[in-house]
């Protein structure tokens, strides 16, 4: 499976190796390298790369590369979703999973990789036995290690590892019976120039966090009793499938800490009321290095809900040289090399909605950018579910 | 060296005696004595090592007790070959320095004079080192006259100026001297005269010699310096091997060990004929005590960098061994070499600091195939580790010890996974699992035992080690599918608790598994469909543990039935599509799309569409393989176009990819939507993604006929792009399309004739120039005037529009020589000097060609048809096409080549083998859903009730049934009996479960079995002859009531109506009404179903269990509810009502029909009563009725209208008009309208539901209420919820209802189970979820009231 890690930097260097079998040489990544400078946008490096005696599958995360050597044929996206499982992990044991983080734990990391995997074999990805095996640095427990001489592997044997319910911990108990639930729902929408919805995907998840009991079951009534029903669902494997088929109950001992209990769909029968609009005046003069920018955000029947954390951000043709703008709300930056414009809004308060206003410099002589910009804005409302 | 497999070879031997043969064969022949009692002639066993750590060794240095507190043994010269020292010491001072001894003693005495002559000769011997032959244990036991032992007289030796190493005389004399007194004292003339060696020892690798002040300031206790040269051979051989046998473990000072380097070093040499193992010496580990001025002993050691990491390896504390330990770590992490700080970190293998240790192993596992030697000695380490108790040690010993990748211990570790495979742990068998094919790729060789192994681990029954050993499997023998035979079903029962890694690999095993095994599904689409026998193998697919009935199955099938075991791995597979681990959902979505019928793939879309809202890698991945599925099915994916619209936002090579997927979607209904998508698409930035766009619209245009002219006439649009990349990707592609059909496009052509002078793209100008000179007859005009244009720029042309240039005057020399003539022979003279060979040779070849010369032959009259022969148009096909070769979701697949490994997705046989191959004789209780066994059991009495099957065994539940119907009805029904016997079968499997109870008294059930039995017995005798007659009967029955019933409702619906009204009101007519209700054909149709009249005879009127078949109909009649449309009083006296007559609508039987009542309660006549701008949402269709032309003050019309519902409970809105007034109103149909019974048999019933598990039951439990708990009561209920029809049902605790939906046509089926006293369960199979769940809500509102 999979052979040898290599963790690269946006600027090439490879700052860990990892091998699980025989020692891959450096050299192999190479091939990424070439792959990565034809590609020359990070995201459109392919995902796999076939060399003469390896093939290499790499995922791109957090401005970093996982690039990892196989040698044998296994299944593309059973590699791609470990590495993005070692990616998380990162993220759970040290809050961001970045280069200086990495390197400043490369101990650790180390030690999680060697759990992770015995033989290119996933072991042991779930993030309760990893943190029974591997305790992840804190502070406060850095001080005391070092004034105690203590370390950071436990010295408990895990006990996880030996159960079917591998995501959690024997013996958890709280005093407090409580759980708490976050559902996130997102909308993914695609408008058109006139104001056409052309695709509209609501999707959910629903993160358990801090939980504490022994077993729940968790009748979906409130899903159920909507008549949009969850088109498509995806369970943290904690759930029993069983139940879930034969009564629509979740029922599952949940793992110790936060995690994803369910990613769902919403039917898309429904269309979604996307609750903000945007008016847009982008116009590029014929002849002449400049063009007018005006967009102006508001906010549609939102049930009385806030908006708020509205981002702006534009991909601007490559001619822009840069924008002079006045924003009546939030703030603005255009960066002159990748030519992003990004609008940080805030809060949409109906009375007076926001307006970024300006002019576009062109680069001169270049001839005028035939296409407007899309634009991608995220926005977010607290406690409002779009599935109802 | 290890590749040597004579050096191989010597160290399996090695280790083999040392481990093994040597230590055990004492204890046969000696007695352990205690110390106190020690004598001359004793054979002492001291520790070769004594680490800090305390960890044991099973290697043991041995020596003899002389007499007077002397000790003899024999000891190697570190480093010298197999050169020896025999040396006498004091035994105190050994035992100091070594640590505590065993002594054993010869059970039958020595002969002392024969011991101490062997004595005396062997001190003035050297001998010849040999581990396996002449080592120290056999110098002792040759003292004791046990085993050979070869020696060979010393030669003495000069000792000032020679060259040679140090031999033994030159120090052992002094010792000698010194040992009496039981402790060692080296004089520092000894000493002195040690050193002096050094500066002559040339022939040996450098060494520093430390000055001798330097040691005698640095040694604090000087005296043991000279001794310690003398460790012991094992001693080496344990430090050369790299375990913690240091000089830092002993306990003396760091100076000691120092002293002892510096005395040693000199000889440290490497001789030819040394075992291998010995030869890697290093005093390197040693090097950072020598202080500033290291010996360098070896020349393959780095310059020495990591001096202090040594240092703090070597301390005594575990906190600086940590940090030492983690600065290495860091180093491998960041790969730079760490392989010299080898020895030292692995000595502190035994560190019981459990982080040091972890790391120790990280670095051993990374470097010990480089120093294979030194890790050896770790080796002993892990085999303690293979033995503790604690089941999570044994498995990380196991884990580590498979990691090391040292070929000498392939025989240890082979053992090791043995053991561990049979080990108690599931934990451990599964690590064993894991070391599988880290052995096998150490040393192939060991691929029979390790299949053995497999095997044994496969029949596991654990799901910890299932997904481990599957993985094992396939990289060891993955050919070997006959393991797999007796595993299979469990393994697809397990399935769905195996860790999601397993998973994946579980399911691509098991996809080729099912290729070789089963037949294809798909092979006889046609015979696949509707046949009754099919129905009953149908239905018993599900039993999976019946071998016989399968077997039996197989035996009789004749068109397709899938193999059980084919259905069970669909079925267990399929809840997996729900994984939030992409390659699982992965895995699934291929082994259905390899494996499932045509019917059922369509399952997996779903799943692989939310795939694409991940990781872009993993939607790049999820694309791949869904552009190869749409090409084979396309309507799989149809109904998710949108999902693959493309944002701006996608990285370019997922764009592309959704490009693809959406191309192959494209048909004639939705092309229009891809088209305009398409248009947006034109207008990115992406230019490459822009280019791959106008590829597809060219592809859509030539799949899609009808589309033709539209694409081209857009692509033509954007010839006047102004970005050149644009225009020439269109015109690569117009020329494409063109080629199709030339003659209509001579317009297109002449516009990408004056493109000519813009298109700088070569390979837009060469397909434009292509064009014009292929159908140059189409554009007489213009063509020679494009290549006078051309003519005049042929030398600033890229040689591909050169080429085409020669092309087009050459074909326009043909058609019109006149004009072009010139010209032609203008660019052949350009073509002639050109710099490009090819360009030259075709010029050439050309000219020889068309212009006729003497020279020229027959070629030249078939010029013409050389060039202007008819081309075939170019088919533009997906780069996926033909992919799905490949097993889908594999690394091959995405590179459309084979990769290392790959095994090929067999092809399904001609000839299905033999399925008995998996069965298991001890069947097995894994997963047995509790539906599962009622149908095999419900099945049996269905054919085979008489054969008395069930007799003995019955339980006591069946009991309360009879008695009702004895009680209830004077004559016992026979067909009722038959029920009841099958009933019992599966209550009594109810029981066995503890999932449910009849609501009798136990006491009743003890009271009653005697009796019970007599009645089986007449019961039997009775019942069965009668029962298929009875049967069939009762089918006949069911459709001429029907028929009569269809007929009845017509002319008396409305009257129904209101019965069913009065009857909801309860009160005394209820029960008559519900007779009526129950039985209303053969009330109405009395005189027609005379023939028929026996039926009656056995169910007379007092409410009691009807027969089943009589249900048939009754669905029709359930309770009819009228609805208000439009209220007296909003409609100004016109007041509306509405009630949904359950016919099928004449015309149109997608249309559930609607009857409308409308009464006029003014005082003025209504007129033109109509229906009119109806406004339907998205797929509505109403069909109005006919207008009513007036309606008189008082008077009710009834119409009909039909509404096209289209499965969806949305409202129909339309307006009612008069004359005078428009009325909104809106229709909105209870879920349970939107469906029409059907009618099917128990086993269709079973089988539909069958396939309609997983997402599409709903399943919801509930408690009937007081009245409703007979079984007309929930009949009445459930029907007049739904417009169903009862399926009959064996069990009398069961009730089964049948319907499609109006639109679609898909089945609803209903399944109400009752349980113990008032619960019930209420199952509802559908495929359209919404549907299923509102019905259910439906079902238990109405069964509530």
């Amino acid at each position: 499976m999979i052979h040898s890690l290599f963790l690269i930097n946006c600027s090439g260097d490879i700052f860990l190796e990892k091998h699980w079998k025989s020692v891959v040489s450096k050299s192999v990544c190479d091939y990424f390298f070439e792959a990565q400078e034809k590609a020359i946008d990070v995201e459109n490096v392919p995902p796999v790369i076939s060399t003469p005696h390896h093939y290499l599958i790499s995922i791109y995360r957090d401005k970093i590369f996982f690039v990892s050597v196989i040698q044998t044929e296994v299944p593309p996206l059973f590699v791609i979703e470990f590495l993005h499982r070692v990616a998380d992990t990162f993220q759970d044991y040290f809050g961001e999973c970045s280069e200086t983080a990495i390197k400043d734990n490369v101990v650790i990391v180390y030690e999680l990789l060697e759990e992770m995997l015995d033989n290119g074999f996933p072991l042991a990805t779930e993030s309760n036995i990893l943190k029974e095996l591997i305790k992840p640095p804190t502070i406060l427990r850095s001080v005391v290690n070092s004034i105690t001489g203590s370390t950071n592997v436990g010295d408990t044997l895990p006990t996880g590892q030996l159960s079917n319910i591998p995501w959690r911990r024997a013996g958890v108990k709280y005093t407090n019976n409580e759980a708490y639930f976050d559902v996130i729902e997102e909308i993914d929408a695609i408008i058109d120039k006139s104001a056409d919805l052309g695709q509209a995907v609501c999707s959910g998840s629903c993160i358990l966090a801090s939980c504490p009991g022994h077993r729940f079951h968790l009748p979906l009534c409130h899903y159920l009793q909507n008549p949009r029903l969850l088109d498509d669902v995806s369970f943290h494997p904690c759930i029993r499938f069983k139940r879930w088929e034969s009564e629509r109950v979740l029922s599952f001992i949940p793992p110790d800490g936060n995690f994803r209990l369910i990613s769902y769909r919403v039917s898309s029968q429904n269309l979604v009321a996307i609750p903000v609009y945007v008016k847009h005046m982008i116009s590029f003069k014929e002849n002449s290095s400049s063009g007018r920018f005006d967009v102006t955000i508001g906010p549609k029947q939102n049930m009385g809900k806030t908006v708020e954390g509205v981002v702006m951000t534009v991909h601007m043709p490559k001619a822009v040289l840069n924008m002079n703008l006045t924003a009546t709300q939030g703030s603005y930056t255009f960066d002159p090399v990748t030519k992003v414009l990004t609008w940080d809004v805030g809060k949409i308060t109906p009375q007076k909605l926001p307006n970024l206003k300006g002019i576009v410099n062109l680069q001169s002589g270049a001839p005028k950018p035939e296409e407007n910009p899309s634009l991608n804005i995220q926005f977010k409302i607290q406690q409002l579910a779009i599935s109802g | 060296m290890s590749s040597s497999t004579s050096n191989c070879r010597r160290k399996k031997e090695m280790l083999s005696f040392l481990l093994f043969k040597t230590l055990p064969g004492f204890k046969d022949v000696f007695s352990k004595v205690s110390e106190s009692t020690i004598q001359t002639g004793d054979i002492l066993l001291f520790p070769i090592e004594t680490c800090s750590s305390g960890s044991i060794w099973s290697f043991k240095h041995a020596a003899v007790y002389c007499n007077e507190g002397e000790v003899i043994h024999l000891q190697k010269i570190r480093s010298s070959g197999n050169r020896t020292w025999i040396i006498k010491e004091g035994y105190k001072a050994m035992k100091k320095d070594r640590g505590k001894c065993e002594i054993y003693r010869k059970k039958d005495g020595i002969d002392l004079n024969d011991f101490y002559s062997k004595v005396r000769e062997a001190m003035n011997s050297e001998a010849k080192y040999d581990i396996t032959k002449n080592n120290c244990i056999h110098f002792a036991l040759f003292l004791l006259g046990l085993v050979d032992f070869y020696m060979q007289l010393v030669e003495v030796d000069n000792e000032g100026g020679s060259d040679r190493p140090v031999s033994i005389p030159s120090v052992s004399p002094p010792r000698q001297g010194c040992g009496v007194a039981g402790r060692t004292v080296v004089s520092q003339r000894d000493l002195v005269r040690l050193f002096r060696f050094r500066p002559s020892n040339g022939t040996h690798n450098k060494v520093r010699v430390l000055p001798l002040g330097a040691i005698a300031t640095r040694s604090a206790s000087f005296t043991h310096a000279g001794f310690l040269a003398f460790l012991p051979d094992f001693f080496l051989v344990g430090r050369r091997r790299g375990l913690g046998v240091g000089p830092a473990g002993q306990p003396k000072t760091p100076a000691d060990g120092d002293a002892a380097e510096e005395v040693t070093s000199p000889v440290l040499a490497t001789e030819a004929g040394q075992p291998a193992c010995y030869s890697a010496l290093r005093a390197d580990e040693l090097r950072p005590l020598a202080g500033p001025e290291p010996a360098v002993a070896t020349s393959t050691v780095p310059p020495p960098r990591h001096d202090d990491l040594k240092e703090m390896l070597d301390s005594n504390k575990d906190s600086l061994k940590l940090e030492a330990m983690k600065r290495i770590v860091a180093m491998i992490a960041r790969g730079k070499n760490a392989s010299d700080l080898f020895p030292a970190v692995v000595k502190n293998v035994a560190c019981k600091n459990i982080e040091v240790k972890k790391l120790v192993y990280v670095y051993l596992v990374r470097y010990a195939e480089e120093q294979q030697d030194l890790a050896l000695l770790s080796i002993s380490t892990f085999q303690r580790g293979l033995k503790d108790p604690n089941q999570l040690i044994r498995a990380s010993a196991l884990r580590v010890l498979s990691s090391i990748r040292v070929p000498i211990i392939v025989p240890i570790m082979m053992l090791a996974i043995k053991e561990a495979a049979s080990d108690m742990s599931p934990y451990v068998r599964k690590t064993a699992a894991h070391a599988i094919p880290k052995l096998y790729s150490l040393d192939s060789d060991q691929k029979d035992q390790l299949i053995e192994v497999i095997e044994k681990l496969l029949a596991d029954k654990t799901t910890l080690v299932a997904g481990s050993v599957v993985m094992a499997f396939e990289e060891v023998c993955p050919e070997r599918i006959d393991l797999i035979h007796k595993n299979y079903r469990k393994l697809c029962n397990l399935l769905i608790d195996v860790e999601e890694w397993g998973q994946v690999v579980i399911i691509n095993m098991l996809t080729r598994y099912a290729r070789t095994q089963f037949l294809s599904p798909n092979q006889n689409e046609s015979l696949l469909e509707e046949s009754a026998e099919k129905a009953f193998y149908g239905s018993e697919e599900e039993d999976t543990k019946d071998a016989k009935a399968e077997a039996a199955s197989l035996a009789k099938r004749k068109p397709y039935v899938m193999d059980p075991d084919h259905r069970l791995l669909l079925r267990n597979t399929k809840p997996l599509l729900q994984s939030r681990n992409a390659a699982v959902v992965m895995a699934v979505a291929q082994l259905y799309f390899h494996l499932a019928p045509k019917a059922e793939v369509g399952v997996i879309a779903k799943a692989l569409v939310r795939l694409l809202r991940s990781h872009s890698e993993v939607q790049y991945v999820v694309l791949q393989n869904v552009a190869t599925m749409s090409i084979k099915r396309r309507g799989m994916f149809e109904p998710y176009l949108k999902s693959f619209y493309i944002r701006s936002t996608d990285p370019t090579q997922i764009k592309i990819l959704k490009l693809e997927v959406l191309t192959n979607l494209a048909n004639e209904t939705n092309i229009s939507t891809i088209l305009r998508e398409f248009q947006t698409y034109i207008r990115s930035m992406d230019k490459d993604f822009v280019a791959a766009t106008i590829q597809a619209i060219g592809r859509c245009a030539t799949n899609i006929g009808k589309v033709r002219d539209t694409c081209l006439n857009g692509l033509v649009q954007l010839l006047s792009n102004r970005d050149e990349l644009v225009v020439a990707e269109s015109v690569v592609v117009i020329k494409k399309l063109l080629q199709m059909q030339p003659a209509q496009h001579s317009e297109i052509i002449k516009h990408m004739a004056k493109l000519t002078d813009n298109i700088q793209v070569p390979m837009a100008r060469a397909s434009i120039l292509w064009l014009i000179g292929e159908y140059c007859e189409h554009v007489p005009k213009i063509a020679p005037d494009v290549l006078r244009k051309m003519a005049k720029s042929f030398t600033n042309e890229e040689d591909i529009v050169k080429l085409q240039v020669i092309n087009l005057a050459a074909k326009l020399y043909l058609t019109n020589s006149k004009q072009s003539k010139l010209l032609t022979q203008y660019v052949l003279n350009l073509a002639k000097y050109d710099q490009n060979y090819d360009i030259r040779d075709r010029a050439r070849f050309i000219r020889q060609l068309i212009v006729p010369t003497e020279k020229s032959g027959a070629l030249n009259k078939y010029a013409k048809k050389l060039f202007l022969a008819q081309k075939p148009a170019p088919i533009l096909e997906s780069s996926f096409k033909d992919r799905d070769h490949f097993q889908l979701g594999s690394l091959s697949h995405l590179l459309n080549a084979k990769a290392v490994g790959y095994q090929e997705l067999p092809d399904w046989p001609d000839e299905a083998p033999d399925p008995s191959v998996r069965n298991v004789e001890v069947p097995e209780w894994t997963k047995c859903t509790s539906r599962e066994k009622r149908k095999e059991k419900v099945e049996k009495p269905f054919y085979s009730d008489s054969e008395g099957e069930s007799g003995p065994t019955e339980s006591a539940d069946s009991e309360p049934e009879s008695v009702s119907e004895e009680s209830g009805s004077s004559s016992s029904s026979s067909s009722s009996s038959s029920s009841g016997s099958e009933e019992e079968e599966e209550e009594e499997e109810e029981e066995e479960e503890g999932s449910g109870e009849q609501s009798e008294d136990k006491e009743e059930e003890e009271e009653k079995r005697t009796k019970r039995k007599e009645k089986e017995g007449s019961r039997k005798a009775a019942g069965s002859p009668s029962e298929e007659e009875e049967e069939e009967e009762g089918a006949k029955k069911a459709k001429k009531k029907a028929s009569q019933g269809r007929k009845s409702r017509t002319e008396t619906s409305s009257e129904e109506a209101s019965a069913s009204e009065s009857s909801s009101s309860g009160s005394d007519s209820g029960s008559e009404a519900e007779t009526k209700r129950r039985k209303p054909p053969s009330s109405r149709a009395g005189p027609k179903e005379i023939s028929l009249l026996d039926l009656d005879d056995f169910t007379p009127p007092p409410p009691q269990p009807v027969p089943s078949s009589s249900h048939l109909l009754s669905p029709a009649f359930g309770a009819v509810r009228t609805y208000e449309l439009l209220h007296r009083m909003a409609g100004e006296g016109l007041s509306v009502e509405y009630c949904f007559s359950r016919r099928p609508f004449p015309g149109d039987p997608h249309m559930v029909a609607v009857q409308i009542q409308i009464s006029n309660n003014t005082d003025a006549e209504v007129k033109s009563l109509r229906v009119s701008e109806p406004k339907p949402l998205s797929g509505m269709r109403i069909q109005e009725f006919p207008e009513i032309e007036r309606l008189a003050p008082g008077d009710t019309a009834s119409v009909v209208m039909g509404i096209d519902f289209c499965d969806s409970t949305q409202a129909a809105n339309f307006q009612l008009c008069t004359h005078t007034r428009h009325f909104y109103v809106s229709i909105q149909p209870p879920v349970g309208e939107l469906m029409a019974p059907v009618f099917m048999s128990e086993n269709e019933f079973k089988k539909e539901q069958g396939k309609l598990t997983g997402m599409s039951e709903i399943t919801e439990k509930l408690t009937l209420p007081e009245k409703c708990r007979s079984d007309h009561a929930i009949v009445q209920q459930v029907t007049s919820a739904a417009n169903v029809g009862r399926v009959p049902c064996g069990a009398d605790n069961e009730y089964r209802f049948a319907a499609k939906t109006v639109t679609s046509g898909s089945l609803v089926l209903i399944t109400l189970e009752r349980r113990e006293g008032a619960a019930a369960q209420l199952t509802v199979n559908s495929e359209k979820m919404v549907i299923g769940t509102m019905l259910v809500k439906d079902i238990v509102q109405a069964l509530a009231q």
